[in-house]
């Protein structure tokens, strides 16, 4: 047993950081800055120690409940890298809204741990411990903002409503329990007996609770009020890191207990993910906030990982953990120009105040039209081939109806990123911004502007990465 | 020759837009250096294609120049080769670009820079298109057309060029995504998405008239024909000259080459069982379009139209399925590549003058402006197709062809004819001849420099061609017969197949 320990050092070393830098918060005064390198120094240490140990075979550990596989390893990768952009890019942001504190970068890193749990987890009792702390953090970090009632409303809302849908999660996990007698992944699919209609239930709670947290319709309620409400660091956050961990445990879930019972689930997660891309482009174009519309937009994405997800195949999996990836990539891009969105100390988050950024900057517009062209799919950008991806291995599987509402959903969704193009290239100038963006900002601004548009000149290198996850 | 031409000409435009962005130049020094890099690259490109045309050996019906390389994990290949077919579009692409880049000085005032750039990356897509042998690749490059063509419109066009813009857009990207769907169904069918290969291959019959519709759904909107041709007018319209000139004479030809290179070739059963389809909207292009064209009192709408109903005899002539239909379909679109563009540089030279594209605006400008009245006289005469000129070739060999196969369908079409001649001759006289009754026309002055160089350049091959269409029937006669060769086989063996299950 004690062995085990041997091979999850990365989340040994991320609990041990998080407990040592509360202990400095509390007897160091003024520590807020140090703490918050400091946790992005932890958080490159513990991707290196992801990097040192890579597994020769699939890891199960401590009986069975917890899984060192490839698909862990990638998926934990793609987790941390994206937290570690994230607490970049937004320290500015947090010094001038008066929230730099030492709390912050801890809560975020408490939510990183509890997501590698979550990704590793091979046991119900395990996925949810580390659900519920990361979103325990994430109900925090929504409304870090406290003295900003609309910060303060978007916490209140995505805690009552999460705290729902945990419920009927763990509700699930119990009727699960109840009709094959165990919580091990593995048990569960060796005690599935034909047709229990409990079993059933008992995985569509699981997936009302897990659809939740990715914001498929019908569950996405709280999606649009939380991104706008939160402090825009946090939507970041909340639009890129958790859906990673839920996509994760999603495939797990799926593919792993429940692959005899394609049945059962497979109709169910078409229908989430046809109305999340339907839904997510038809009611982002009334949206007159950026960050509402980003909420509209990753729900339409959203559909889309789904639609790879539904497959019943790996090639299906392996084309949605491609689409996560590249959407990261953009959702990153797309922050750091609303983060660079500031005049006078003051952020704007409305799409009017684009309106001809061309004119004054003319390189950030230009980043933001290859990002936007890219959500929205057009080639040669990296959103072209996540979404070419999905396609292929929905049509290999002659889904054509899901072909065709994404095609359409695809063509909808263009309008409203159009729209956004139009407003920056085509209107007339604003005032300019400021220009004093630090470097974390213009790395990740550059690097993701960069691996969207070169993208298609090395495209197999992702595809031949996530061609070794294997679930099934 | 292992030196990848092909590659180069589409890389070249890149690394020139490459240097014009980085390249300091602004406003107060009007943009000089921008300018030049443009020029230069796109001559060079021209020189290059021009090179390419002689080591083009036009006796043999294989792609030439091809290049592949392994591009992503091997389910797509990156594969260019040009066949007789690609490569007068590709020679079209590169004669029009630096004509159109010349002329910018007069039509483009504001953001120079970038709209430099727009219609270089413009230039290697389109390039790309014309070239490429995999289907992946060739929605690529397709596609990939529209930012640049969306930007042209929308930054530098006219009043409503917001809503023209957003309806280019839409209406082909509604119309491509389906062609993306067609082309992933034929890679899980096939197990190939390389052309040379399907071509050999073969795509299963039953399978075929839904693939052919979806990639007729992509070129119908992008020819454009009746009924999804109305986005044409309004871009047309909206964009600035130059942008004009590329989407007529480079962007519309995409859907015909697309028509022959993949509707024919790939899908032989299909484009037999739709004939019907495609003579009658293409009948009712002709027809009803021209009628459209000759109540136009906005000049470049009225051309535009008129294109509209030149696209028509294009699609007939090359679903006709003969020798002479589908030869003069292709040197119908190079004389109308020409044509068109210089008609669209002709109005925009009046527009930079008066501000105005009402035909009503103008009257009596011959004796103001002699030289351009010979200049417009010379295009609107290949407009109608007078012999002499490169547009009789394309519309009497299209003709020719189609009465191979319907008489009717060909006395139809012989009316766009004389429709043609009414409204573009009616145009000319309202435009050029009568009284001087605008004051304001007194102000204005005749072409200067850069605008007969431009316009002569089009109009030299337009009456070379004319004369002496030898050198581009030579080039895409023998893809031709290949092609027909290849269609009557495969038709042939289908028919056969079916009799026996009718016997059975």
């Amino acid at each position: 047993m004690i062995e085990n320990l041997n091979f999850i050092y990365p989340e040994i070393f991320i609990s041990l950081s998080i407990m040592f830098l509360l202990l400095l918060g509390v007897f160091k005064k003024n520590s807020s800055g140090l703490i918050y390198n400091l946790s992005i120094i932890f958080l490159i240490f513990t991707l290196a120690l992801i990097f040192n140990y890579p597994p020769k075979s699939n890891l199960y550990l401590f009986n069975n409940t917890y899984v060192i596989d490839y698909f862990s390893i990638f998926m934990k990768i793609l987790t941390l890298c994206s937290g570690i952009f994230v607490l970049v890019v937004s320290s500015k942001y947090l010094k001038i809204f008066k929230i730099f504190q030492i709390e912050y970068s801890i809560l975020i890193l408490c939510s990183i741990l509890g997501m590698m749990v979550m990704i590793s987890s091979y046991d119900l009792i395990v996925f949810y411990v580390g659900l519920e702390l990361q979103s325990l953090s994430l109900y925090v970090l929504a409304s870090f903002n406290r003295d900003q009632t609309k910060s303060s409303e978007a916490g209140l809302k995505y805690f009552v409503l999460s705290a729902l849908s945990s419920g009927l999660l763990l509700y699930g996990c119990s009727l699960i329990y109840g009709f094959t007698g165990s919580t091990n992944f593995i048990t569960i699919s060796e005690n599935i007996y034909s047709n229990q209609v409990g079993l059933t239930f008992g995985i569509v709670f699981i997936l009302v609770g897990l659809a939740f947290k990715i914001s498929a319709v019908p569950f996405h309620m709280w999606a649009p009020d939380v991104y706008e409400g939160s402090p825009t660091s946090v939507t970041l956050f909340f639009a890129v890191v958790p859906k990673v961990a839920a996509l994760a445990i999603f495939i797990r879930f799926l593919y792993v207990p429940f692959v005899n019972m394609i049945d059962q689930w497979q109709i169910i997660i078409i229908f989430l993910s046809i109305a999340s891309m339907i839904f997510g482009a038809v009611a982002a174009i009334g949206q007159k906030n950026l960050k509402r519309l980003v909420a509209y937009s990753s729900i339409g994405h959203m559909g889309f990982v789904l639609a790879g997800l539904s497959t019943g195949v790996n090639e299906g999996i392996q084309s949605s953990i491609i689409y996560i990836s590249i959407y990261l990539v953009m959702n990153l891009g797309l922050f750091s120009c609303l983060f660079m969105m500031k005049r006078n100390d003051t952020y704007y988050e409305s799409i009017e105040d684009l309106s001809g950024l061309s004119k004054n900057h003319p390189l950030i517009s230009l980043s933001l039209l290859i990002i936007l062209f890219s959500l929205a799919g057009i080639p040669p950008m990296a959103g072209f081939f996540a979404k070419f991806y999905i396609f292929k291995a929905v049509i290999k599987e002659s889904m054509y109806f899901l072909a065709i509402t994404g095609l359409l959903s695809t063509v909808i969704s263009a309008f409203y990123y159009l729209r956004i193009i139009k407003i920056i290239y085509f209107d007339p100038e604003k005032e300019k911004y400021d220009t004093d963006y630090n470097i974390g900002l213009k790395i990740s601004l550059s690097l993701s502007t960069l691996l969207i548009l070169l993208y298609f000149v090395f495209p197999s290198m992702l595809v031949e990465i996530v061609s070794r996850i294997n679930i099934i | 020759m292992n030196f990848p031409i092909l590659s180069s000409l589409i890389l070249l435009p890149l690394v020139g837009s490459l240097f014009i962005l980085f390249v300091k130049s602004d406003a107060s020094t009007n943009y000089q250096s921008s300018k030049y890099v443009a020029i230069f690259t796109s001559f060079a490109n021209f020189f290059i294609s021009i090179y390419l045309w002689y080591l083009f050996d036009n006796s043999i019906s294989d792609f030439q120049f091809v290049e592949e390389k392994h591009w992503l994990n091997g389910f797509v290949n990156y594969k260019v080769g040009i066949d007789g077919i690609s490569i007068l579009f590709i020679l079209l692409t590169t004669f029009i670009t630096p004509l159109s880049i010349i002329s910018v000085n007069n039509s483009i005032k504001s953001r120079l820079k970038e709209f430099l750039i727009a219609i270089l990356v413009m230039e290697s897509l389109m390039i790309g298109v014309f070239c490429s042998l995999d289907l992946v690749i060739f929605y690529l490059f397709f596609e990939g057309g529209l930012i640049p063509m969306f930007l042209i419109i929308g930054i530098w066009g006219g009043e409503r060029r917001i809503y023209s813009a957003f309806k280019f857009f839409l209406f082909t990207l509604l119309g491509s995504v389906l062609m993306l769907v067609a082309i992933i169904t034929i890679y899980w069918i096939s197990g190939t998405t390389d052309v040379i290969k399907l071509y050999e291959l073969g795509i299963d019959w039953k399978y075929q008239n839904l693939l052919w519709l979806a990639f007729f759904s992509s070129f119908a909107v992008k020819t454009p024909m009746w009924p999804v041709h109305t986005w044409l007018p309004d871009a047309h319209v909206e964009a600035p000259t130059t942008g004009s000139v590329f989407l007529a004479a480079i962007l519309l030809k995409l859907a015909g080459y697309g028509f022959i290179r993949f509707s024919l070739g790939l899908f032989p059963v299909a484009s037999n069982f739709f004939t019907p389809l495609i003579y009658s909207l293409s009948l009712i292009a002709i027809v009803f379009i021209s009628l459209v064209a000759l109540m136009q009192d906005d000049m470049k709408k009225l051309i535009a139209y008129s294109s509209v109903a030149h696209m028509g005899f294009v699609t007939l002539g090359i679903f006709t399925l003969t020798q002479q239909g589908i030869e003069g379909s292709i040197i119908q679109m190079i004389s109308h590549g020409l044509v068109s563009a210089a008609l669209f540089l002709c109005v925009g030279v009046l527009y930079d003058r008066t501000h105005s594209r009402l035909i009503s605006t103008y009257g009596g400008i011959v004796s103001i402006m002699p030289k351009y009245a010979v200049v417009l006289m010379i295009f609107t005469l290949a407009a109608i197709g007078l012999p002499g000129t490169s547009g009789f070739i394309g519309e009497f060999l299209i003709l020719l062809g189609t009465f191979q196969k319907s008489f009717i369908v060909a006395a139809i079409a012989s009316l766009g004819v004389i429709f043609a001649a009414a409204y573009m001759l009616w145009l000319y006289k309202r435009v050029i001849f009568g009284n001087l009754i605008n004051k304001e026309l007194f102000k204005i002055s005749d072409l200067n420099r850069s605008e007969i160089f431009i316009l002569w350049c089009l109009a030299i091959p337009t009456l070379f061609f004319g004369f002496y269409p030898d050198p581009l029937i030579n080039t895409i006669e023998v893809s031709i017969q290949d092609l027909i060769e290849m269609y009557d086989l495969n038709l042939t063996s289908y028919l056969e197949s079916n009799q026996d299950t009718l016997i059975k």
